[in-house]
């Protein structure tokens, strides 16, 4: 059947339309990033910049700075430190099961669906209580504990597959429990890790309504300050599309490069058999 | 080891989620803080909002079309990638890559594509339609049933920022397809065949039934997203003439942060809360029982 040319043709034009449906936005925004200020008149969205304009990029570039950093600040050791704390979990949970360690695991996984909504009003109180508000810091706090519910079950799922065997022999060899997780777990995770900072990494950078509610302007990390830029009148659209294709880029780029594990954590993050 | 998890998770979330509940039953509706135990008040007086009947009415309709087209584009297109082909790789990434956008940058796109004086307007004019539609600026509601305060029916507003959506998560529901339709066995299919089964009937019979597992647990997941949906309302509409595009997380973060109705914004969430409740204990409960997580 897949021999038939003109079986083919059609595959090739059907995965074309949609295709370009999943790209149209991509076009958009590089088209309108490359124009300068004249051109970017509403009926003209679908042309292409008639020269490479780099003015949108530049004052995209000088408003979103800081706050490209604040996200770098935020979303690279939130990710390191939910990561080892789920991988200790996840150890736990799928290789010294004990009784009731089921019900934990359940309880903290139900954190994964909660909608933040329902914690912000004491996130907020307590946050101030303990000086954390408005910081890079309590932003970095706030991810690396609800991250915890889905790197625990990212960890738990990757290690259910490692052989008992090993670890007994680990146990013969004399290595306790911490032993087990240095000498034979952790250099088993290599992979496990990757998938799971890339997760994290993503969701962190893409996060919004912890950021909008827990920061206030200089600290706001990236999609804040992207959202207030598109919300004002006076930025032109140029600039929006340049500052959109900006605060993408980090997670795009490791999209394009890691995709493999990127759909690996999509995978495991929806819980399935 | 796993005792100081245990410790944050039982603080930030149950802790936090009590609180909430807390808060949601006392007067604390201005800047100053309340503790002044109400009752069932500020859900009285939810139940009762134009706006938040609104939301309900949106937050159906918008989980509804959501979770519909988001897996029925999902399927579609994993049923084209299903084979090796040249170029396979490459337009699974394409279907795939907007899952690692974070929905403030499609809100920020979106309302260029659908704004009724530019985008995809130009392109239906183009190819010769008069009227083009409104999309998120249309407040027509369609049938437009009174009932409460409001009016019920589908606001066709809801539909742009739907499609964003669906844009969005179309490629998590086709790499959950994916996964499933290749671990199928090609022996079942032939065996299909060679009892004489239409290809239509091969898949209508023989694949969805295999695939059954993955559907129940894409509609879970969309369906909580659609439920918590927020950024992308906020990015793209905020809540709209009449609240067209009014959705209950949108409502709660500017009652609370705007208006200083902490109590009412707390009646929200948990609100919000329980509907999501509802469907996940169940689902993880059965998850548990199956041994499958």
């Amino acid at each position: 059947m897949a021999d038939k040319p003109s079986w083919n043709l059609l595959l090739y034009v059907k995965l074309a339309l949609f295709a370009a449906f999943f790209l149209m936005p991509v076009y958009v925004v590089l088209a309108t990033s490359f124009k300068g200020v004249d051109e970017i008149t509403l009926d003209r969205m679908w042309q292409l910049p008639s020269a490479l304009n780099l003015s949108g990029y530049r004052e995209a570039f000088a408003k979103l700075a800081p706050h490209l950093l604040n996200s770098i600040l935020l979303a690279v050791p939130a990710t390191v430190l939910s990561a080892l704390l789920g991988s200790m979990n996840g150890y736990v949970l799928s290789k010294w099961q004990f009784k009731g360690s089921n019900l934990i695991f359940a309880l903290m996984l139900f954190g994964m669906f909660i909608p933040y909504q329902s914690v912000l009003i004491p996130l907020i109180q307590f946050m101030q209580s303990i000086g954390l508000y408005n910081s890079i810091p309590g932003l970095v706090l706030v991810h690396v504990v609800y991250g915890l519910p889905i790197c625990t079950l990212m960890f738990r799922n990757f290690y259910i597959s490692i052989p008992k065997e090993l670890l007994e022999a680990a146990q013969i060899d004399g290595n306790g429990f911490f032993g087990i997780y240095g000498r034979v777990i952790l250099p088993l995770s290599i992979s496990g890790f990757v998938v799971v900072c890339i997760w994290q990494f993503t969701s962190i950078w893409n996060e919004f309504l912890f950021a909008v509610t827990l920061t206030t302007q200089k600290q706001q990390p990236i999609m804040v300050a992207l959202q207030n830029l598109s919300g004002s009148q006076i930025v032109h659209w140029n600039v929006q599309m340049a500052g959109a294709l900006l605060a993408a880029l980090p997670t795009v780029l490791i999209y394009i490069f890691l995709g493999r594990y990127f759909i690996q954590g999509l995978l495991a993050g929806s819980i399935k058999g | 080891m796993l005792l100081p998890s245990m410790v944050l998770i039982g603080i930030f979330v149950y802790g936090f989620i009590g609180r909430t509940g807390y808060v949601s039953m006392t007067d604390w509706n201005t800047l100053v803080r309340s503790d002044r135990f109400v009752g069932w008040d500020n859900y009285r007086f939810l139940f009762q909002d134009f706006r938040f009947q609104s939301d309900l009415r949106n937050t159906l309709f918008f989980t509804l079309l959501f979770i519909a087209l988001t897996m029925f584009l999902g399927l579609t297109v994993a049923r084209l990638v299903e084979r090796k082909f040249p170029g396979e790789a490459f337009f699974r990434n394409v279907f795939i890559f907007p899952m690692a956008l974070s929905f403030i940058v499609t809100g920020v796109v979106w309302q260029w594509i659908l704004n009724p004086k530019t985008g995809i307007n130009l392109l239906l004019e183009r190819i010769g339609f008069d009227q083009t539609p409104d999309w998120f600026v249309s407040t027509r509601i369609i049938p437009a049933i009174p009932a409460g305060s409001i009016k019920f029916g589908l606001p066709l507003a809801v539909i742009a920022v739907v499609l964003a959506a669906v844009w969005q998560m179309a490629g998590f529901a086709m790499a959950m397809y994916l996964s499933g339709l290749r671990s199928i066995s090609e022996d079942l299919r032939e065996a299909a065949r060679v009892d004489g089964a239409t290809e239509r009937q091969i898949f209508r019979l023989v694949i969805l039934p295999q695939l059954k597992p993955i559907t129940v647990s894409l509609v879970i997941v969309l369906a909580h997203v659609s439920l918590k949906i927020f950024d992308l309302i906020y990015a793209m509409t905020g809540p709209g003439a009449m609240f067209v595009t009014d959705v209950p997380g949108m409502y709660m973060f500017e009652t609370t942060f705007r208006g200083n109705h902490y109590a009412q914004g707390a009646g929200i969430a948990m609100i919000m809360l329980v509907s999501i409740a509802l469907f996940i204990v169940p689902y993880l409960f059965t998850q548990f029982r199956k041994e499958k997580i």
